[in-house]
């Protein structure tokens, strides 16, 4: 770009500075006015974007005081009930911080409770993503790229919640210990090599630390990058509407408006955080005192995001270890890994398993309405009941004490729900959103119910029912309805078995459906309706009312 | 590689779905601040408040640091400052937050715009001259041309990373028998945990031990240990007296308590939580990490929960001078099952 | 001695044999509780006169007659005045109904009615007694040293905090916010219950009042992290999160992205 004049005023020199240096104006040129559709949904995301900014300032703020080390220390400060108690360093310092440098507990419980709420941002973006099929092609990679994002999430709060190295989060560790010493083979190994040789050694915080400053932060800041990169590249999806289509977005421009709300939206997120930090106690480690591997304390559990892995730790019957030619097989155990490699991995399959299944490998810019796709919203209700199920089994002697009831019948009860909770989840689900689907032709076909009461000539009361606006109307009848493709014959004219096994699966998934509302479907009923209410009874009663 | 169920044209032209055409977006209705010059002058007053409100969260925070003092044996200022740094610093941000979303609500066109999708893949002119600019670098670098040269470089980058992993190794020492072994061993006696509160060995008496009490246990001279925190990780025992006529004692185990008073591992074979919620009626240990519930009476078989091992147990003796000591070390390995657990046998002395 | 070989098969070897244990056991347990039972307080014989009338209408039901124990009761001979002045002064007895542990509750008796029951009780065999005051003054107590031993011997049951937790098939360790010094002590002093005997040679009068200063500490002052959302960690924590945090969330959202009128 050459520059036809010299610029006078300070902003026009800056501006000025900074094309002729990076090009500043194709950039602004690129994402000026790049389209963000609105809605409350697809501003998930980006709570989990700045919870993770707040997070990695407070973060920065801490590591100015804390000392990773485990190194013996006696407790001196303002703490009356810890003086004189032996603690290492890290324990030490976090007491420091919390009682001694300024505002150091507050932004400790700013950095836990932001942890704590970026994990709920990201899981609720991953629910809004499945519900409305908005992992489908192009946005395969970028769905895989967001359970990777969940994972280390997972991994950088765990290594952030032992850092301490108090009572609570060393037995946490401690059951991580047990967890690695029961893979087979190489489980020993694992462990010694992480705690630096035998529980708890006095080289875990220091490499956790490392951990947790750097190799996870850098590397969910770049997948955050890739996320971000694709949904440039992808363009945002939006909800079906009227004027809504899969070649077009429709919604606000990043200048002004979308900057502005979105910068807008951090300082609340911000602010809500800060709230919630000088007015809510959080980890309050002092009362667990420092780590030591004799005591523990009743109601013993993870931050909420491991809450499912130590969930399913206690409710497996003890009697899945056994041994074989004395060599111990515990599966008691080690399956914990496993639910875990299930639960992640079956996401990250599903959209290439839903495409299989469906037939259907084209592009989708526009949303599922959940209800629209029946069998998709089962099987992501029935993952989050098996998820909640485990998560509910990991605080189960809390809900004994709170309900009266026996810590022992809860496990049991967990035991039952852990294989028929996702069974009448996926059951239950299905038939809601079918009936859902049917209320919605229901409207399209024959309006919505006014309130209005209106008297037949006969005599007979009704209430009337009236169509709805144009615009309403095609959110409810313009959408695909996946169904049931039978078994066909491949290239080479014969069934292969992979296409049978193929069909069998979409059967039982797909076929059951409520089709969508056709244009021959609509106009026909458009004609009872006239009919009616021009006072014809025999033609249009039937049909409209009553339901 | 375009789809091609993708309509070709994009964006102006809206698609048929079901056979309906679709109406097109809903015609923009103005706001009040559009419409009405006063409307826009109250909505601006009110934002500016907004971010005075900030300002003065702002100020409130610097005053709130300089305002508390601590004071010895009390918290009350400290959790008046943090409430007040949590309050402030809401004001703070929450009035840059909400002015900026009301400018943008309010004041900015908030018209809905289109913008067309274009495809993804490349075009057909784009993808050709891809192809071509990779078959120059294939030709040019002979990587094709040149297998010898292409093979033993891929060699030489698989073998690369080998000296990376190797310098890990320093990690960790190896396992060795370090798991079979504790500081309890003959005549080592039983000390009282003190916790982390630093103090002398205070030795047991069995006479001390009276039924329905439970100790917790740590060895003699542990604190002399070279790592006391490894060594009572493994050691912590919790020592009880039932009643001799409830334990069900196996007849090779006769003498492993004294007159009823006997001595557990306190780490559960689960995953390694403390097992320390002794029940005195029931004789039930119960862990409160993940619930293993091991019946005492039974030398600590399980009988709830994802353990699968008893406890295993400590052999107990009284010496010389009347205080409880080990008869050896556990005859079996503490803790969370691991691979090698029984490949060697516990040293017995 | 050959008469003492002789005699060791005899019927009545197994009865002399446990009555010496239970002397022995019975005498080291009154040595071992000796600092406590040497106790100021001294019952007249009224008070035993009247707590024995009040045990035979209230208490001999499950307890029986004198205090022997039946099917339905523990006996409390030995059990001393403090387990009665616990358990009768925390309202735990009487017993409301049958179930996996002794309900707190409002106290049925005066405190002239549970002393005159602890008397009578007192009277059937020695036990601990109500402990003196300069026990249960928690100033004079060590708090930090009296965490140490929380944490080893209390906490996995009670909470760090006391806030209290789960044990098996239904029974728990309840909550120690705002249980009185008295009850506190005479609660490790006896063991309630299913909870263990802290008895003088386990933990001291003088470090049960150091664990008694720790509770009184960690209940009673101030949270300086703010409100501390019931002391039970990460569970609760992560309810808020979920309930308030996302509503906070979601309504910003909300009103964020919807058109303004």
């Amino acid at each position: 770009m050459t520059m036809t004049h010299e610029p006078t005023t300070a902003v026009g020199k800056a501006a000025n500075f900074a094309e002729t240096r990076v090009g500043a104006s194709k950039m602004v040129r690129e994402f000026g006015r790049k389209i963000f559709p609105s809605h409350w949904s697809f501003m998930l995301g980006e709570v989990a974007l700045y919870t993770f900014i707040i997070l990695v300032l407070t973060g920065t703020f801490l590591t100015f005081w804390f000392k990773p080390a485990m190194g013996h220390a006696i407790y001196e400060g303002p703490y009356v009930p810890l003086q004189g108690v032996e603690m290492s360093e890290a324990f030490e310092s976090t007491l420091a911080i919390s009682f001694e440098v300024r505002g150091g507990l507050f932004i400790r419980q700013m950095h836990h409770w932001a942890a704590l709420l970026f994990m709920v941002a990201v899981s609720v973006h991953a629910l809004r993503i499945f519900f409305t099929g908005a992992y489908r092609r192009p946005r395969e990679i970028n769905w895989m790229v967001g359970i990777a994002l969940i994972a280390l999430g997972m991994g950088a709060g765990f290594t952030g919640y032992s850092l301490p190295d108090d009572v609570l989060s060393g037995n946490g560790l401690r059951i991580i210990d047990g967890l690695l010493k029961s893979i087979p083979l190489v489980g020993t190994y694992i462990s010694f090599f992480l705690f630096g040789g035998e529980f708890p050694g006095v080289d875990i915080i220091s490499r956790l630390y490392t951990l947790h400053i750097m190799i996870v932060p850098a590397l969910i800041i770049a997948f955050i990058a890739i996320h971000l990169m694709f949904v440039v590249i992808h363009k945002h999806t939006q909800w079906p509407g009227a004027g809504h289509t899969n070649r077009n977005v429709v919604g606000e421009p990043v200048l002004p408006t979308f900057a502005a709300k979105g910068g807008g939206f951090f300082f609340m997120i911000f602010a809500l955080l800060g709230f919630l930090s000088g007015i809510f106690s959080i980890n309050a480690v002092w009362a667990y005192g420092p780590y030591d591997p004799s005591p523990v304390s009743a109601g013993t559990q993870p931050d909420w995001y491991i809450g499912w892995m130590d969930g399913y730790l206690r409710i497996v019957p003890g009697w899945l270890e056994f041994y074989v030619f004395g060599l111990p097989l515990s599966l008691n155990i080690n399956t914990a890994l496993l639910a875990a490699l299930v639960l992640f991995g079956a996401m990250a399959i599903w959209p290439f398993f839903e495409a299989w299944l469906t037939k259907d490998y084209r592009e989708h810019h526009i949303l599922d309405r959940p209800r629209n796709n029946p069998t998709r919203t089962a099987v992501g209700v029935a993952a989050v009941v098996w998820y909640a199920v485990m998560w509910a089994a990991a605080s189960g002697d809390l809900m004994a004490v709170f309900f009266h009831m026996s810590l022992n019948d809860m496990i049991y009860i967990f035991r039952i729900m852990f294989f028929l909770g996702p069974i009448l989840g996926f059951i239950i689900t299905k038939r809601i959103c079918l009936g859902l689907q049917r209320k919605d032709r229901e409207i399209v076909l024959h309006g919505y119910e006014s309130g209005e009461i209106i008297r037949l000539p006969h005599g007979e009361f009704q209430e009337r029912h009236k169509p709805l606006d144009p615009h309403k109307l095609w959110k409810l009848m313009a959408y695909e309805s996946p169904r049931y493709i039978p078994a066909e014959p491949g290239p080479d004219g014969k069934i292969s078995k992979g296409e049978k096994r193929r069909a069998t699966i979409a059967k039982y998934f797909y076929e059951d459906r409520v089709a969508p509302v056709t244009k021959e479907e609509l106009d026909a009923a458009h004609h009872d309706h006239h009919a009616l209410e021009s006072g014809s009874h025999e033609a249009g009663s039937r049909g409209s009312i009553g339901h | 590689m375009t789809s091609k169920h993708l309509t070709a044209e994009a964006g102006s032209q809206l698609e048929q779905v079901n056979g309906h055409t679709n109406p097109g977006l809903p015609e923009h209705k103005p706001r009040i601040t559009d419409s009405s010059p006063q409307a826009e002058r109250i909505t601006e007053r009110q934002i500016a408040g907004w971010f005075i409100l900030s300002m003065i969260g702002t100020i409130g925070f610097i005053v709130s640091y300089f305002l508390f003092d601590s004071e010895p044996g009390t918290y009350d200022n400290l959790r008046l400052q943090n409430t007040a740094f949590g309050i402030t610093s809401a004001a703070a941000l929450a009035g840059i937050g909400i002015g900026v979303i009301l400018w943008a609500r309010q004041l900015i066109p908030d018209a809905e715009v289109v913008e067309s999708r274009h495809d993804i893949a490349g075009s057909e002119e784009d993808q050709a001259v891809a192809v071509e600019i990779l078959n120059q670098a294939k030709e040019e670098s002979g990587i094709a041309r040149r297998p010898f040269l292409r093979n033993t470089l891929i060699a030489a980058v698989a073998l690369a990373p080998l000296p990376a992993i190797l310098v890990f190794r320093d990690l960790g020492p190896l396992p060795g028998d370090s798991l079979f072994k504790t500081l309890w061993g003959p005549g080592v006696r039983l000390c009282q945990d003190p916790g982390m509160v630093p103090e002398e060995d205070r030795y047991i008496r069995a006479e001390e031990v009276t039924i329905g009490s439970a100790f917790h246990v740590i060895p003699e001279k542990m604190h002399e240990s070279e790592h006391p925190l490894d060594e009572k990780a493994k050691a912590a025992v919790l020592l009880m007296r039932v009643d001799p006529r409830e334990l069900n004692t196996d007849p090779e185990k006769e003498d492993w308590g004294v007159d009823g008073i006997v001595a557990y591992s306190k780490i559960c074979t689960h995953v390694g939580c403390p097992v320390a919620l002794y029940e005195h009626q029931t004789h039930h240990l119960l862990c409160p990490c993940h619930q293993s519930t091991f019946d005492v009476t039974n030398h600590c078989a399980v009988i709830f929960g994802p353990a699968k091992r008893p406890l295993p147990q400590l052999p107990i003796a009284v010496d010389d001078e009347g205080y409880l000591v080990a008869q050896r070390d556990f005859p079996e390995p503490v803790g969370p099952t691991f691979w090698e657990i029984n490949m060697r046998e516990t040293s017995v002395e | 001695m050959k008469l003492l070989a002789e005699r060791r098969r005899h019927p009545m070897a197994l009865v002399v044999l446990l009555l010496v244990g239970l002397l022995l056991t019975g005498g080291a347990y009154a040595a071992f509780t000796g600092t406590s039972t040497a106790n100021a307080e001294e019952y007249s014989a009224s008070d035993v006169e009247e707590g024995e009338k009040l045990f035979v209408t209230n208490c001999a039901t499950c307890h029986g007659m004198s205090g022997e124990g039946t099917e339905n009761g523990p006996g409390l001979i030995g059990v001393g005045a403090a387990a009665v002045d616990f358990q009768v002064g925390t309202g735990r007895m009487p017993l409301q109904m049958m179930g996996p542990q002794a309900q707190i509750k409002q106290p049925q008796f005066s405190e002239e009615q549970t002393r005159q029951m602890a008397a009578y009780v007192a009277s059937l065999g020695p036990g601990p007694a109500v402990p003196e005051d300069e026990y249960l003054d928690p100033s004079k107590g060590d708090a930090a040293a009296g965490g140490g031993l929380f944490r080893v011997n209390c906490a996995m049951c009670h909470n760090v905090v006391g806030a209290g937790g789960a044990l098996t098939r239904g029974k728990y360790a309840p909550s120690l916010s705002g249980v009185s010094e008295k009850h506190l002590y005479e609660a490790m002093q006896t063991g309630p219950q299913n909870m263990p005997i802290f008895n003088d040679a386990n933990l001291t009068p003088e470090q049960k009042r150091d664990v008694i200063a720790y509770i009184k500490e960690v209940t009673e002052e101030t949270e300086p992290g703010g409100f501390s959302l019931g002391s039970i960690g990460p569970v609760s924590e992560g309810l808020f999160i979920w309930f308030f945090g996302l509503a906070g969330v979601i309504g910003i959202t909300m009103w964020l992205s919807s058109r303004s009128k």
